[in-house]
């Protein structure tokens, strides 16, 4: 049973994560946590400093950090993108797909059943910041740079 | 119509063999009740009042002689014999085991199709306009934009934990068939300079606070739909409220921070987005559409209809529509019979009509939002022949757009969140109405019942509606009058205190009473509800 899991390569971050608005008033920090109603644009600024985002899901049905995770990336965010709380086996492979590479839930997760969530789908129908072509760019190779 | 390809089809069957897998870990004590919902919620799975409850998608209500025929096998192996067509062009099955669940997918899959984010809080099945391809108003087929949209929503790893579900319509013709402005976002497809885009109304929807979607933007080329889809609902995903389920829905947020400001957020967004290259390439909706192109219709075909029984003469002049070939008719089959439950039909008729549909209408088939079926490619020469088999199994009743077509939710005979039944109710009505020349009288008359504030029933947008509810443990129902889900879309207006079950139908007479005795030449219902406002119907009612 995995309680942490990373996909990426090094050593996890490990500095505490601080507040949003701890993080935008200090000038150290390197880690930061944001919860459901916070604006993870507010972060834009600092990316570049930043080593690690948590991404706190104090409900599973709450979907706005998948929206916060594709900001970040969007904007150029490469570091530690680490969703917490309550995670669940089944929405590994979205949360991946938003960019997060680093879980860690209330409750150990089942390696086994990672493995087999995280392998189902060979094909996807968006394009996301995962970099996975979507089927469309598979259809029309031609016609997609990149 | 469309078809998959293999990366259609991969993606479908990953589905079965993932929900078999959750299945399986719920059944073996795996997962919480809890945890499992939302799983099986994405995959049109509810628990309802006596099992649970299956739905299955229907794209843009579109489908082959085949996949109708396994709609009737389904009902036949795993249900008691019935499906029931819904609102969402989908159609359901009342009583499924969880453990058949998968097996039912499986088979499902075999036909193109599935049952995926038919349910929980994310894009729904897109609905579009039953007569596309056929209808001789529209400017395109909206179905290709339609398939584009189903593929872009399917599982799509932002959206599916949205505030709430999020129901998307596509239309391509003046006249609105599809509800259009009562949904989530609402596509009309218009053109400008030459070319087709789409014009986007955003926040329509009935529930507890039914609102007319407004326009957001007046046109959005096809190289970027999904920009601006995406944008939309990345604003709502951050922004609607989760505070409260009853206000979650994109129509409160809009509401709430006006049209203007909603526009000016979705407007920044999608600037962002048109800088992640997330379109598809044009050749990719020209790929789609191909498979929309017109089917090979006979050529110099007569137009010319033997109208000599009467009875096919009725069918013919209520239930048939024009085509835009020439030789051929639009066909509708109500699926509400006198004494029936709307939408429902048995599997016996459902395996007919798959027949019918590919022996007499190129091999297409439709389901209306309206909870009707339609054959868009019928011969006029084959009108006659066809009406004799379904009129020999139920299936030929012509009251299409007449007061006993009514929609009706399943209501407290099936569905756990109701208040009172819909179903008895619809009987009522129209064992009252049965009449078919009193029908015909009454002309277009669009009768709309829910058994709770979900509005499942449409009761909103009915001319009249009828909202069942709970009254210290007494059935209730409130009369609404003036609604209406097309192009003149309006919310109706209760008229005041509710009725019994039997009090509910004799308001229904009175109020349609006053319109034959008031109504002037060409009025429908609706025109003579409009003109003299609801002070009479009121009198009528409760004087």
């Amino acid at each position: 049973m995995a309680e942490f899991l990373s996909f990426r390569t090094g050593e996890a971050a490990q500095e505490p994560a601080v507040t949003v608005e701890a993080f935008t008033g200090q000038t150290n920090a390197t880690a930061v946590r944001i919860e459901p109603g916070e604006d993870a644009r507010a972060l834009l600024p600092h990316i570049d400093r930043l080593s690690l985002v948590e991404v706190n899901f104090p409900a599973f049905g709450d979907g706005r950090g998948y929206s916060a995770a594709r900001i970040l990336r969007e904007a150029g965010y490469e570091g530690e993108l680490r969703a917490v709380g309550d995670v669940l086996v089944d929405q590994l492979t979205a949360m991946r797909r938003c960019g997060f590479d680093a879980f860690k839930p209330n409750h150990p997760l089942d390696d086994a059943v990672v493995k087999t969530s995280l392998e189902r789908y060979d094909d996807v129908y968006q394009k996301t910041i995962d970099g996975r072509p979507p089927v469309w760019a598979k259809r029309h190779p031609e016609k997609v740079n990149g | 119509m469309y078809r998959y390809d293999q990366y259609d089809q991969e993606i479908v069957d990953a589905r079965v063999e993932e929900f078999r897998d959750q299945a399986r870990r719920r059944l073996a004590g795996e997962m919480t009740e809890d945890q499992f919902k939302p799983l099986r919620l994405m995959n049109g799975l509810y628990l309802q009042l006596h099992a649970y409850m299956l739905r299955v998608a229907v794209p843009y209500g579109t489908m082959s002689g085949k996949q109708m025929r396994m709609l009737g096998h389904i009902a036949r192996k795993y249900d008691k014999g019935y499906g029931h067509f819904t609102t969402r062009q989908n159609i359901q099955y009342n009583w499924i085991k969880l453990e058949d669940a998968a097996d039912i997918l499986a088979e499902l899959a075999t036909v193109e199709m599935h049952a995926i984010q038919t349910s929980g809080n994310c894009i729904r099945n897109i609905s579009s306009d039953q007569y596309a391809g056929a209808a001789a108003d529209e400017i395109a087929d909206p179905r290709p934009w339609a398939e584009l949209l189903r593929q872009w929503s399917t599982f799509h790893p932002e959206f599916t934990y949205l505030p709430r579900k999020f129901k998307i319509a596509v239309i391509a013709s003046a006249e609105d068939r599809a509800a259009m402005r009562l949904h989530d976002i609402g596509i009309e497809l218009v053109k400008r300079d030459g070319k087709v885009g789409a014009k986007f109304f955003v926040g329509g929807g009935m529930g507890r606070t039914p609102m007319i979607a407004p326009e957001i933007k007046d046109f959005v080329p096809e190289e970027e739909l999904i920009s601006y889809a995406e944008a939309c609902l990345r604003v709502y995903n951050r922004y609607g409220r989760r505070d409260n389920k009853y206000k979650a829905r994109i129509k409160i947020l809009v509401h709430e921070i006006g049209a203007d400001e909603y526009r000016r957020q979705v407007e920044e967004e999608f600037a962002h987005m048109k800088t992640l290259g997330i379109d598809p390439p044009v050749a990719e909706l020209a790929r789609i559409r191909t498979y929309f192109a017109d089917p090979a219709y006979e050529t110099g075909l007569s137009d010319a209809v033997d109208r000599s029984d009467p009875d096919f003469a009725l069918w013919l002049d209520q239930n048939v529509v024009t085509h835009k070939q020439p030789g051929y008719a639009i066909v509708n089959i109500s699926l509400k019979p006198v004494g029936g439950i709307p939408g429902d039909a048995s599997a016996d008729q459902i395996e007919l009509i798959a027949d019918l549909t590919e022996r007499y209408s190129l091999d297409e088939v439709r389901v209306t939002h309206a909870q009707n079926i339609v054959l868009p490619y019928v011969k006029k020469a084959d009108l006659y022949a066809l009406w004799q088999q379904l009129d020999e199994a139920g299936l030929g009743e012509s009251n299409l757009n007449l007061i006993t077509d009514m929609i009706a939710c399943p209501g407290l005979d099936y569905c756990s969140l109701a208040n009172a039944r819909a179903i008895p109710v619809a009987q009522k009505i129209a064992d009252r109405f049965a009449d078919p020349a009193r029908q015909r009288d009454l002309g277009e008359l669009k009768l709309k019942i829910s058994g709770c504030i979900n509005a499942c029933g449409h009761h909103h947008a009915g001319h009249i509606g009828i909202l069942g509810v709970d009254r210290k443990g007494v059935e209730n129902y409130q009369l609404l009058l003036g609604g209406s889900g097309a192009e003149d879309a309006s919310i109706g207006t209760i008229t005041g205190p509710g009725f019994g079950e039997d009090g509910v139908v004799d308001a229904i007479e009175k109020v349609t009473n006053l319109y034959v005795a008031e109504r002037q030449e060409g009025e429908r219902f609706l025109d003579t509800y409009r003109r003299l406002g609801m002070k009479p119907f009121k009198e009528a009612i409760y004087g």
